[in-house]
């Protein structure tokens, strides 16, 4: 499996993110600067957390209208697994391609710490590797990740199987305690919780694994 | 033109300076004529205490600083340790007190963001940050604000920069209630022929200035840090810098991009005062002297003054001497970054630093006089009384006491500040806060680094030669009981004002103590800091030298914690405990007094039973450890039992009183656990050895059980007293401000 990372100013988990798909993928990602235009094809593309642009004006807003986000938005919406994490779940909300918004943690603390999710569907190419129901302890770190949309939209996610990962208990005030959704198509998931920091025992567990290898193992 | 030099040196404007007339009177015969305006503001923050250790240099000069492993001792931004296969840690400790009082959340995160360009200056990756925080008595009205603000200041940098703030020390004391201390510590990896240093060279090369912008900010922050504090001082905000860490992180990756190269001479951030200090100390280091062109200068504001540009404080910058014809290929790298880059002068070879600003020559000062004719003071001072020792009384309610010091500030839990920080970024953070010493890998290998920070002030105040000791001591064992070998220590030295003679005497006291234990225990000083004049209205901190050791271990795997695991697990105390309540935890804070002794250290029983913890985790003996200090053994019990989740039962014997056994704070004590067989074999081992060993108990059940009942605790009220008293306190009212 090819993958790309994108890589913005402010971005830091490019570097985990990036370990993370070598160590399971077995292949080095490619890593795309914010101003190229175009990148080699790629069977995945990453969006790393961060503070990319230092969340100047608001998270994830100057990312989502950046050189690179307009190839990502066509290869997206192209059918390419589009994975965001953290700061890359807010890009996704900004450019569009997933709805709602993240907002300041209802705590208004930066919040680091493992947190126990649910898997809501395990259907999707993202989350297969996973039993339904399964519940996984995966760190979370932000401080914007108060996830909100109107309630029309949010009985859709969750009638539509959108909703991929719930928290089990309040962590940031997030509408329904999401944690991470798909697009409708089901080829974009964007998520607060960091999978790419739990996949070895040193680390305090491997429940991020399943994540990559459920689409390595959709791709074949 | 107007270049501010038009304004008239007088006596008052000298003393609005910092300096005392003997000291304008060094300047004038080193210059060979008066100082105009821009000379005078050059001169006081180069001989500010800050910048020229002007109490303290005669004795940090006595410190051990030399090992087989250090690489670069005190002298460069950071000190330098080798740690094997080619590989240098690179660490330094720095204080941000005053600007932290006056503005909590930019005083914090600036002091992260400038001990970070310390580090990768030197052309390290930033790995890990630490920090040693005191605040005031928790009744206190400002001390939630404080607290609230600092532990703000500090995530929002760290966290944003993406280096991981994975522990340190949080204390409080009255004696902080007007000052408080915030030290911030980094540590970066590099290759061991891949460091950069400061000294300049080559005359006529470019002096490049890149990262921010020069704003009027932080202008004379140096030398408010070296004058006592009244209640005016709050006026001072001002002179605090603002953070931008988007530009610090842009900043660490465009110059290790640069360094990469082999473009670099020489290298020095823009610390206090800016870029005063750093091109005096790059053209001092390299006995050479700097032209600069103030217009040059990339400027954020309008009509900036030379004065004003030399002592500004803005953040996130950084002067560099390129060789020449490089400076087009470094400019691209710093362009993709989006940063400022500007050659603003070149290297000669005059010995001046020489400014120029509107095409006139406004200043022309002899590097030399700038540093080596700065003032050096054997300051007078009287050793700290040495104190009787006393019995200390034991409590009315033993269990009550016990709950009351696992539940109260100073052994509480500080989840509530360490989940407000990014401390897993980067994905080698293998052990988290909350123990003994924070652990993160070597990426891409097993080795690792153990990192703690910490100071026992109460120690320091009775007796500052056990005091130095002890917090050289702590540092040791904390990294020995993660079961990593300790290297070298940082440091920062806070004290109250050198000019008085019992603080002097604190001062020469704590030094004297840190060097025998440094010395004893092969554990260096590499690099450090001096923050003096901790005083509000005339009312001195506790004297504080915080440590920061750094130690390795060459397979991560083995790495030992404190929490227990699980039932059935034999618990067996290595070290001998004695009756040294003195200045203890309890003394302080159930009996409300700081009397008698505090705990002596013995150096060589240090060493002994520290040698010997750490062989048992290194052979896989034990994966269980945990050090014992404030609060004695029944706080560390109470500490493995919580952070395990299980419960344990012990029996202690011997002579002395029950309250003693499970509170006193004797030195170079360890509690391990393990199954029995293998603690009947550690306990045969330190019986050869002549290490005193207690086999105490086993753990399992929910409750933290001594001699049977005598004390008998749940260890849910324990979890529930340790885990909630922070977040309790914090949510108590609303903050002011």
């Amino acid at each position: 499996m090819k993958s790309a990372v994108i890589v913005f100013p402010g971005s830091n988990c490019d570097r985990d993110m990036a370990v993370a798909l070598e160590k399971i993928t077995g292949q080095k990602p490619l890593m795309v600067w914010h101003q190229e235009y175009d990148f080699d094809k790629v069977d995945f593309i990453a969006l790393p957390g961060g503070f990319s642009y230092g969340d100047y004006l608001r998270c994830g807003a100057m990312s989502a209208r950046s050189h690179i986000m307009k190839e990502v938005i066509k290869r997206a919406e192209a059918g390419v697994p589009t994975f965001g994490v953290c700061n890359g779940f807010q890009i996704l909300t900004e450019t569009g391609l997933l709805p709602g918004a993240l907002m300041r943690n209802a705590g208004l603390h930066f919040v680091c710490k493992d947190v126990k999710m649910t898997v809501e569907n395990a259907d999707t190419m993202f989350t297969s590797a996973y039993a339904a129901g399964e519940e996984i302890t995966i760190p979370v770190a932000h401080h914007d990740g108060n996830y909100f949309a109107d309630t029309e939209t949010l009985d859709r996610l969750e009638g539509e199987g959108q909703v991929a990962f719930k928290y089990n208990e309040d962590i940031n005030g997030a509408q329904r305690r999401i944690a991470g959704i798909t697009n409708a198509k089901g080829n974009v998931l964007g998520m607060m919780p960091h999978p790419e920091r739990m996949i070895e025992p040193a680390l305090g567990g491997s429940d991020g694994r399943k994540l990559f290898e459920s689409v390595m193992n959709r791709l074949g | 033109m107007n270049n501010g030099n038009e304004i008239k040196i007088t006596p008052e404007l000298v003393k609005e300076h910092g300096l005392n007339e003997e000291e304008y009177a060094r300047i004038v015969s080193a210059m060979g004529r008066e100082p105009n305006y821009t000379e005078l503001g050059i001169y006081s923050v180069m001989w500010s205490e800050h910048c020229s250790y002007k109490s303290s240099r005669f004795h940090l000069k006595k410190l051990p600083t030399k090992a087989p492993w250090v690489i670069q001792g005190p002298g460069e931004n950071a000190g330098v340790i080798d740690i094997g296969d080619g590989q240098a840690a690179i660490f330094k400790m720095e204080s941000h007190n005053h600007p932290s009082y006056i503005e909590p959340y930019q005083g914090a995160a600036t002091g992260v963001g400038g001990i970070l360009r310390d580090v990768f200056t030197m052309g390290a990756r930033p790995v890990a940050n630490m920090n040693a925080l005191r605040f005031g008595e928790p009744d206190h009205p400002k001390t939630r604000h404080l607290l609230a603000g600092v532990v703000e200041g500090i995530g929002g940098y760290g966290n944003c920069v993406g280096v991981p703030t994975v522990g340190g020390e949080t204390n409080f004391d009255e004696s902080y209630n007007g000052n408080i201390l915030v030290n911030a510590m980094t540590v970066g990896l590099a290759d061991t022929d891949k460091i950069f240093y400061c000294a300049a060279a080559g005359v006529g090369n470019p002096v490049v200035y890149v990262g921010s912008k020069t704003g009027r900010d932080g202008i004379h922050g140096a030398t408010m840090a070296s004058a006592e504090f009244t209640e005016d001082s709050e006026e001072k905000r001002p002179t605090v810098q603002v953070g931008d860490p988007f530009t610090e992180k842009l900043l660490i990756e465009a110059c290790l991009e640069l360094m990469a190269t082999d473009a670099i001479i020489a290298i020095q951030d823009m610390g206090a005062a800016g870029l005063t200090s750093s091109s005096v100390e790059m053209a001092s280091k390299g006995g050479v002297g700097f032209e600069l062109d103030l217009d040059q200068v990339p400027q954020r504001e309008a009509n900036m003054l030379p004065y004003e540009m030399m002592l500004s404080e803005s953040q996130e910058r950084m002067l560099m001497v390129l060789k020449p014809g490089r400076e087009d290929m470094a400019k691209k790298i710093f362009e993709k970054w989006e940063l400022d880059f500007a050659v603003i002068g070149h290297i000669t070879d005059t010995g001046n630093l020489t400014l120029k600003f509107g095409g006139e020559v406004v200043g022309d000062m002899p590097i030399n006089s700038l540093v080596e004719d700065a003032p050096e003071y054997e300051r007078p001072y009287v050793p700290t009384p040495k104190r009787d020792a006393v019995d200390v009384d034991a409590p009315a309610d033993l269990g009550k006491a016990v709950m009351d010091l696992i539940g109260g500030p100073n052994l509480c839990s500080r989840r509530w500040i360490w989940e407000q920080y990014d401390h897993m970024v980067m994905g080698d953070t293998i052990q988290r806060p909350g123990g003994d010493a924070a652990v993160v890998r070597v990426h891409g290998t097993e080795k690792a680094l153990a990192i703690s920070t910490d100071v026992t002030p109460r120690y320091c105040y009775a007796d500052p030669v056990e005091g130095g000791r002890q917090a050289v001591a702590e540092t040791w064992r904390n990294i020995t009981a993660v079961g990593a070998t300790p290297l070298a220590i940082t440091n920062c030295l806070n004290f109250g004002n050198p000019e008085r003679k019992d603080i002097m005497g604190q001062f020469v006291g704590c030094l004297e103590g840190m060097g025998e234990a440094c010395r004893a225990l092969d554990y260096p000083i590499v690099s450090g800091n001096v923050s003096l004049y901790n005083e509000t209205n005339g009312s001195g901190i506790l004297p504080t030298p915080a440590i920061g050791g750094v130690g390795v271990m060459a397979d991560s795997n083995k790495m030992a914690t404190i929490a227990l695991k699980g039932a059935g697990q034999t618990v067996v105390l290595i070290g001998e405990t004695k009756n040294e309540l003195g200045a203890s935890l309890y003394q302080k804070q159930i009996l409300g007094k700081n009397e008698g002794c505090p705990p002596h250290v013995d150096l060589d029983i240090e060493r002994r039973n520290g040698d010997f913890v750490r062989a048992l985790i290194e052979n896989g003996q034990v994966s269980t450890c945990h050090d014992l200090s404030d609060g004695g053994l029944i706080a560390a019990l109470a500490d493995m039992a919580i952070a395990g989740r299980v419960g344990v039962s012990v029996n202690v014997e011997g002579d002395l009183p029950l309250h003693v056994v499970l509170l006193s704070e004797t030195q170079a004590r360890y509690l391990v656990a393990t199954d029995a067989e293998t603690a009947e074999t550690i306990r045969k081992e330190a019986k050869d050895a002549g290490i005193p060993v207690a086999v105490l108990g086993e753990t399992g059940g929910d409750r933290l059980t001594v001699n049977g009942g005598v004390l008998d605790l749940a260890l849910s009220d324990l979890t529930a007293a340790h885990e909630g008293w922070m977040p309790n306190y914090m949510a108590k009212e609303p903050l002011s401000a």
